[in-house]
């Protein structure tokens, strides 16, 4: 696609360009043909003592200038540079990053088919394998998750052993693949009073302190509510829709009454983003891979 | 004025040349502020003096704070004296001298509340846009009504590049602040995405070419030759040199954006203009230097010109940098890197700080009626206090410089990047702290001069002199 809307700009930035450095090569010609007189000045004088000598310019100086010149010309000949004229050498830049990016993926593609054609825990097991896994991680994933993997408010600590979608090989993978969308739809229309109420019930499940009569209304409000429709009833959660278990000690948002109230009334809206089109199969694999070998033996 | 005799107006050069090392020390604080943040970042202290606000207040200080005002001083000092008149103006004169100020302090305000159009080099929201356009305007009149009003048939060359400096000054910030006011506080640029980007680094670029490169040559024409007492190297050189560096300065540019969406031409264009203008920067040196020869035993015992030299060897050094890093394949390393940072200072520190300084003690004694500075001795402790925290600092850069470029381009077997950024960082901390180091020597330099200012003053008449009547006339 040309790079003007019209012929004329390109023809425009052609004139300018050569006639620039044109004009650079004959006001150094032009000028190096005057009659110099070294060590005599030009019979000026400013303020007293300011006085210019009539020496010729150096001669290195003026050939370093013409080389500069030819290499201009050659190089837009070579190159893109003259408007919509490509280059005799067809270049682009957005050629030159196809090319080094499959000659990277080629000499990368052995290594990465081995680990693709093994198991997920068979590479979780493999020593190199989870050394690539971690640089891939670390590049790619520490943003959210941490360095250390553990997670943050809003991002799921990848080191233990409790999982939003579930920790077996193929969900993990199915995860980082296609990426999740997770929904705590908001709950207002309960109103405060009973939102407190399911807030107490939930933290009674996991043993937090909480007001016992609050919690048994909200035990109620609960199973009324619809929230044993993801959480279960048992307030365990359900890996098919990413609702998390209530019943243990891990908090995606935090546990104080609060965080809890917050987030009914007003619902979560998270994402884990998909990588299988940008990151491709093979890297997915091993990223797979070494987050299964983060929680294991937990 | 006495009788019926013409002075020149010193007391606007007085006025910018006190405030050129006044502001000197305020913009190189700041920015020994920030070189500290980076190796102790503790001491982000507040939205206010956060390094992110605090480093467009550093670069506006020392580039229009105190390289302006040593601009204004010495075109204004050079100006009358090479057009043998008084300067032209009347009331536009003062007023370049107090609206400059107040662009200043109202910059010194602004930019810490975070109120910024977010152009490199050109932060400053709408309203102090347009007071530059008007104090730049009347600078343009005051000039060239001088050059107008001249005594002597031939323009100096040293007003060629302080002339050049102003009309592309003045084209560039109005292209540039182009845009659409929402608040007195908040605008939009007129131009968006990629052109956007083009636009602010014609202008960041020319920034460079014209009032850190073209203006600071002027003052090198008049300063260099009259310290050493000996005439330019050679007129053919510095015509030359002039024309072609005005000519290829406009299209360097685009060397800012390589490997971005700027169509390639425009990159190829970019990288040539940058390349070609290796001469035409290094005739300026080449003449400021060689007017040196046959004179080179002034150096041993004169601080003024040992600031002065130094500067252009520093000039000829950076302007060799520069086209360098300009070609495609190098700044595939050094961009984003420290190099450039390491670069911008061994211009800013070597050539445009150390030729100011040089022309500002030649200019104190002479504007306060002394025959020399307070002392001497604190001139040449300057001289080389300066110089090792310029080395201290661009060295440095250097080295973080190319270790980060090489860090983030390294590999593994398996094609990851061998480090994450946050490993480039930590090992970037001890080159740091030898850029701070660098950068508390050259402000302790700054504060050496005003103490040496401040004494020279002191008990000074501030007679204005009267204007010299050109070579072979009679007054």
């Amino acid at each position: 696609m040309s790079d003007f809307v019209s012929d004329f700009w390109n023809l425009y930035v052609v004139a300018i360009v050569l006639g620039s450095i044109l004009f650079c090569v004959i006001l150094l010609v032009v000028q190096g043909k005057a009659t110099f007189t070294p060590g005599k000045t030009m019979g000026h004088v400013w303020d007293e003592t300011l006085e210019e000598y009539n020496n010729p310019m150096p001669k290195w100086w003026s050939w370093m200038f013409i080389i500069t010149v030819v290499f201009a010309f050659v190089y837009l000949a070579l190159y893109p540079g003259l408007g919509n004229f490509k280059g005799m050498l067809g270049w682009t830049s957005a050629g030159e990053h196809k090319r080094e990016v499959e000659k990277m993926d080629a000499a990368v593609k052995p290594l990465f088919d081995k680990y693709m054609a093994m198991d997920l825990k068979a590479v979780a097991a493999d020593k190199t394998a989870m050394e690539m896994g971690k640089r891939l991680y670390l590049t790619y994933c520490m943003q959210c998750h941490g360095a250390d993997a553990r997670g943050a408010k809003g991002f799921p600590n990848l080191t233990d052993a409790d999982w939003l979608y579930g920790g077996e090989p193929e969900q993990i993978k199915e995860t980082i693949a296609n990426g999740r969308m997770g929904v705590m739809p908001p709950h207002a229309q309960l109103g405060g009073d009973t939102i407190k109420d399911v807030a107490n019930f939930v933290r009674s499940l996991s043993g937090l302190p909480n007001d016992a009569t609050r919690a048994a209304k909200g035990k109620e409000a609960f199973t009324s509510a619809g929230c044993v429709g993801c959480h279960g009833p048992e307030g365990k959660g359900m890996h098919a829709v990413g609702a998390p278990n209530l019943t243990d000690k891990v908090w995606l948002y935090g546990s104080s009454e609060a965080v809890i109230t917050e987030t009914i009334t007003n619902g979560r809206q998270n994402q884990m983003p998909a990588w299988k089109e940008f990151l491709g199969d093979a890297k997915v694999h091993l990223l797979s891979a070494y987050v299964l070998s983060l929680s294991q033996g937990k | 004025m006495s009788g019926t005799q013409t002075t020149y107006n010193d007391k606007v050069v007085r006025q910018f040349a006190v405030m050129t090392v006044i502001w000197g020390i305020v913009g190189m604080l700041v920015g020994v502020i920030i070189a500290a943040q980076l190796v102790w970042p503790e001491l982000n202290f507040g939205p206010w003096l956060h390094f992110g606000r605090l480093r467009p207040l550093h670069t506006n200080a020392v580039i229009f704070a105190f390289g302006g005002c040593a601009l204004f001083a010495t075109s204004y000092w050079c100006v009358q004296r090479t057009s043998h008149a008084r300067l032209w103006g009347g009331p536009l004169i003062p007023f370049t001298f107090w609206g400059w100020q107040l662009i200043i302090v109202l910059a010194a305000v602004t930019l810490p509340l975070g109120i910024t159009s977010g152009k490199e080099y050109a932060e400053l929201e709408w309203p102090i846009d347009l007071l530059i356009t008007a104090v730049w305007v009347s600078y343009a009149l005051v000039f060239f009504g001088t050059i107008a009003v001249r005594k002597v048939s031939h323009i100096y060359v040293a007003n060629w590049f302080f002339g050049a400096f102003i009309i592309a000054v003045a084209l560039l910030h109005i292209v540039n602040s182009m845009a659409m006011p929402v608040t007195l506080t908040k605008s939009y640029s007129m131009y968006s995405g990629v052109q956007d980007a083009m636009i602010q680094w014609w202008y960041g670029h020319n920034a460079v070419g014209f009032f850190l490169t073209a203006g600071f040559l002027g003052m090198m024409y008049y300063f260099v030759p009259k310290q050493a007492g000996r005439p330019v190297y050679s007129y053919r050189l510095s015509v030359v040199h002039f024309w072609a560096l005005i000519f290829t300065y406009m299209w360097a540019g685009p060397h800012h954006l390589h490997y971005t969406a700027l169509p390639d031409w425009t990159q190829s264009v970019g990288m040539l203009f940058s390349l070609i203008l290796l001469a035409p920067s290094w005739g300026g040196m080449i003449n400021g230097i060689m007017t040196l020869s046959g004179a080179w035993h002034k150096l041993r015992d004169d601080p003024v010109l040992k600031f002065l030299i130094t500067s252009l060897s520093f000039y000829g050094m950076s302007t060799f940098e520069g086209p360098m890093m300009s070609i495609k394949t190098v700044n595939a390393l050094s961009h984003y890197t420290d190099w450039t940072v390491g670069h911008v200072h061994s211009g800013a520190l070597g050539w445009v700080a150390m030729v100011s300084i040089g022309s500002i003690y030649y200019l104190l004694p002479r504007l306060f009626g002394k025959s020399e500075m307070y002392s001497t001795k604190l001139v040449t402790a300057h001289f080389w206090i300066a110089t090792i925290g310029t080395v201290l600092y661009i060295a440095s850069m250097w080295i973080a410089g190319v270790m980060q470029g090489l860090m983030w381009r390294a590999v593994n077997a398996d094609g990851t990047l061998a480090y994450s950024f946050v490993e480039s960082v930590k090992g970037s901390y001890p080159f740091w702290a030898i850029r701070w180091l660098g950068g508390v020597l050259f402000l302790s330099g700054m504060l050496i001069m005003a103490y040496n200012m401040f004494k020279t003053m002191a008990g000074g008449k501030t007679q204005d002199m009267p204007v010299i009547a050109p070579a072979g006339h009679h007054a």
